[in-house]
């Protein structure tokens, strides 16, 4: 018995390139930003970007679930519109008999929360229990929705009464503190979505199914009905986030939330969750939406590169966190 | 006789990371001989053939082709060389067609195009010569695993191999099969192959090796002709104490019936199946592969859909839907197929182990603590040897999974056990553990299903072994009747009488 197993210290030792690389991106980023502005660490700048990063990244948290648990949802962005399109159809609507009040904004809450779920549980059921691919699915359902808000909206706006928006503003630009609520509720999202993602059997399950599905039916896991949950919850987190984003613009069309689901799926992927599914991270989802937002930032706070060159910077640094995750895993 | 030395290992040294798992192997493959490769689970076999082949470097030491120094940049040097390489785990690509991965990367062409008719015309030549019945265009996802494995061998044919080294190929063959296999073998020795092979089943080792090498923790310990050495030496060689008390006395005195089940059918797979189970017993099942034994319990555990007439656990009527029912009545099924059942290969072994027994470890919530102590206590108690606690499972050598696997399933502390293969590639010390463990648990009175393809296993283990036949229960052998000839008759059909024809 030579061969012992021995308990290293292994973990706590140095962390690989795959942690490291989102983090040093990140503070690469900042110290640019910080050199170029002198407005970029200024509180006004900060709260922007994140109030700015928080719808999506609502929805990437729900996201690196579906994508760890080996699923994909290209559905989010035109789910965010047709919600929000939803959401000012039912309120308008009610403002004859309920007036303007906390609860007719309830109402719409509701009607946000109840839409997301159901969606989502649409397209897990048709993934999960039909058992169509879910890039099919996702496809087909982002067609409807977009096309759905486009009728809704008569092919241009719906906009929320003007006293409702008033009445409603607060949510996106007000909160406590001086932290306006589109952070909070994403600071929340994160702290819940870490500990279910890395303490949970929630999230354990997602990765074990993620990592071989067979495997997880054999030990006991219910493959399908965890699926249907990650599906359901990043639904629910669309309507949340449409929530917030509702009384930012207080309307919407058919080109609300064009592209989220690509941005949420960019972040997610930068922050390290594997695409093919089995391992996952929320905090690196976080990291990833805050880098999508900055070079966003940055671009438009200078004027070395043109704004326009937005989506070819972000495309880079995508295919540079893939390739430095697979050298992480090429040297175990 | 010397024969011409083909290929040599020198002093061959192989860490990963901060363990050393190869300490100086000395290994000479001569033309026309088979050399077996022997040694326990992590011994550092399947290591030491990959250096060979040239999937993995060395970390020091020398690789001699005909007397020349080589190193192998990369796989195709391998192949080039004329070596090919059997995997301990299958190395086909599961969506392609049987033909397909014969030829994969050496697609015949006629001008620009695939030559279709030749390639099938050859596949079917390479299948035929290890007498396996699949047809060329099948997917490789639906084969079974020792068609998967014939598969491999004819692959492994079509290559013209100078040097062939196969790793545990007989782990997943039936007996008539290694005999077609070795029949192979005895065809490529002569026309001057040079054969490397390692196997778990020592009779094989004595049958077909003419050298035998053994491994320990990494070092050689015995290289000799093989007829120098007894089946029983090898044991003691290989673990270093005497194993000749392979199976445990038994002892049991069954008890009540814990399971009973009636008219179990699993459409395509099994029909009509019925047995009774007691309390202290270890029941065996046999028959030959695709006898539907798998699926039949699968389909019991809720693992597959199937149905019964009636089952019954500790004398109440249960309805067994999904794994969650089955183990919610204490039964437990352990896979035959640790690589793409068993185990997450990209995870570590904590998450492994208690998988499916998640709810045992804290709330929703999971207490870690919890369980890294079960992760010591199973690294004890199934003596598993893993160089680091954090490594991927996949890592670990294929025994050593086996026993993390067994270790798993016993998080859940069943109290009706169906392990399919148990000891499937682990080696003898270690094979005497797992049936004092499983014996062990029998006595403190829980019931054993056993199934298993090798014959003396159950009958050297089980109390009573249940026979099935193309899906159906041919019949159930006890005490003196318990023999391997009882076996293969009821296996293959014959009536009592006629004893001719008993492969
Ligand atoms: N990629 C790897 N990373 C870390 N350790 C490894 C790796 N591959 C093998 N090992 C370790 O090297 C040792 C030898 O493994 P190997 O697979 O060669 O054993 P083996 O003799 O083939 O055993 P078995 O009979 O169980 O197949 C084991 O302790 C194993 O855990
Ligand atoms: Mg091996």
């Amino acid at each position: 018995m030579t061969a012992e197993t021995t308990n290293t210290r292994a973990r706590r030792s140095l962390p690989s390139m795959s942690v490291l690389g989102p983090i040093v991106a990140l503070v690469v980023l900042v110290a640019i930003g910080a050199m170029m502005n002198s407005n970029f660490l200024g509180a006004a700048n900060i709260t922007n970007v994140l109030a700015r990063s928080a719808f999506i990244g609502i929805i990437a948290v729900g996201m690196t679930f579906v994508i760890t648990a080996g699923g994909l949802d290209l559905s989010v962005g035109s789910m965010a519109a047709f919600i929000a399109g939803l959401m000012i159809l039912v309120m308008n609507a009610a403002l004859p008999s309920m007036g303007v009040g906390v609860p007719i904004i309830l109402l719409g809450m509701l009607v946000a929360v109840v839409a997301g779920i159901l969606a989502g549980l649409l397209n897990g059921f048709l993934i999960t229990t039909v058992g169509i691919e879910a890039f099919i699915v996702t496809l087909g359902t982002m067609g409807i929705y977009r096309s759905l808000v486009t009728w809704l909206a008569d092919g241009g706006t719906l906009s929320l009464d003007f006293g409702l928006r008033t009445f409603y503003r607060p949510v996106y630009f007000e909160g406590i503190l001086g932290i306006s609520w589109p952070i909070i509720v994403f600071a929340i999202v994160v702290i819940v979505g870490e500990l279910l993602m890395s303490r949970a059997r929630f999230g354990r399950h997602c990765a074990a199914i993620g990592s071989n599905e067979a495997v997880a039916h054999y030990s006991n896991v219910d493959v399908n009905r965890t699926r249907l949950l990650t599906y359901a919850m990043l639904g629910l987190l669309v309507g949340v986030a449409t929530i917030m984003y509702v009384p930012r613009l207080g309307s919407a069309s058919a080109s609300t939330g064009l592209l989220w689901e690509l941005e949420a799926i960019a972040a997610v992927i930068i922050g390290g969750t594997v695409l093919k599914g089995g391992f996952g991270r929320v905090w690196g989802t976080v990291i990833g939406v805050l880098i999508l937002s900055l070079i966003d930032n940055i671009l438009n706070l200078t004027d070395l590169v043109s704004p326009y060159l937005n989506g070819a910077i972000q495309g880079v640094i995508i295919i540079l966190a893939v390739i430095l995750q697979r050298e992480a895993k090429a040297k175990g | 006789m010397t024969a011409e030395q083909v290929l040599c290992l020198r002093d061959v040294r192989k860490s990963f990371g901060p363990v050393e798992v190869l300490h100086g192997v000395n290994l000479d493959l001569r033309a026309g001989e088979v050399l077996a490769l022997i040694g326990e689970n992590g011994a550092g076999k399947s290591t030491t053939m990959k250096i060979l082949a040239g999937y993995q470097p060395a970390t020091s030491g020398r690789i001699l082709l005909e007397g020349e120094e080589v190193t192998f940049g990369s796989l195709h040097d391998g192949e080039e060389a004329g070596i090919v390489m059997i995997h301990q785990e299958f190395n086909l690509a599961e969506q392609l067609t049987v033909e397909q991965n014969i030829f994969l990367g050496r697609e015949l062409r006629r001008g620009p195009f695939l030559d279709k008719r030749k390639m099938r015309e050859l596949t079917r030549g390479y299948l035929d010569r290890v007498n396996c019945r699949v047809d060329p265009d099948t997917k490789v996802s639906a084969l079974s695993n020792s068609d998967k494995q014939m598969v491999e061998i004819a692959k492994a044919l079509s290559r013209d191999a100078r040097v062939l080294i196969m790793d545990e190929p007989t782990a997943v063959l039936t007996g008539s099969e290694t005999e077609v296999l070795f029949d192979q073998v005895r065809r490529m020795t002569a026309q001057g192959t040079a054969v490397l092979f390692t196997s778990h089943k020592l009779g094989e080792v004595a049958e077909i090796a003419d050298h035998v090498t053994v491994l320990r923790d990494g070092s050689v310990v015995h290289d000799d002709r093989a007829s120098e050495i007894t089946e029983d030496g090898m044991a003691t060689a290989m673990v270093g104490r005497d194993v000749s008390d392979l199976y445990p006395a038994k002892v049991g005195r069954p008890g009540e019936v814990m399971l009973s089940v009636r008219g179990l059918t699993v459409p395509g797979h099994a029909r009509n199946v019925g047995f009774e189970l007691r309390q202290g017993e270890i029941l065996g099942v046999a028959g030959l592969i695709g006898a539907g034994r798998t699926e039949a319990f699968e389909g019991l555990c809720g693992l597959r859909p199937a149905s019964a007439e009636r089952i019954e656990i500790a004398g109440r009527e249960v309805t067994i839907k999904k794994p969650r029912d089955a183990l919610d009545h204490g039964l437990c099924y352990l896979t035959e197929d640790r690589k793409l059942r068993g185990l997450l290969l990209d995870k570590t072994m904590r998450v492994n182990l208690t998988l499916q027994a998640l709810d045992r470890f804290g709330g929703w919530m999971i207490d870690r603590a919890a369980e890294d102590r079960a992760l010591d206590k199973a690294i004890d108690e199934f003596d598993i040897r893993a160089g680091r606690r954090t490594m991927a499972v996949g890592n670990l050598s294929g025994g050593n999974q086996q026993k993390l696997l067994l270790a798993k399933i016993m998080q859940s502390e069943p109290a009706i056990l169906i392990a399919d293969e148990p000891t499937r590639g682990i080696d003898i010390g270690t094979k005497q553990q797992i049936y004092a463990f499983l014996r062990d648990l029998a006595a403190k009175g829980h019931a054993v299903v056993v199934i298993s393809s090798e014959m003396q296993e159950v009958i050297g283990l089980a109390d009573r072994v249940l026979v099935m036949r193309t899906g159906e229960v041919a019949g159930t052998l006890t005490g003196d009747e318990l023999t391997e000839d009882a076996i293969v008759r009821l296996a293959v059909g014959l009536g009592a009488n006629d004893k001719e024809k008993v492969a």
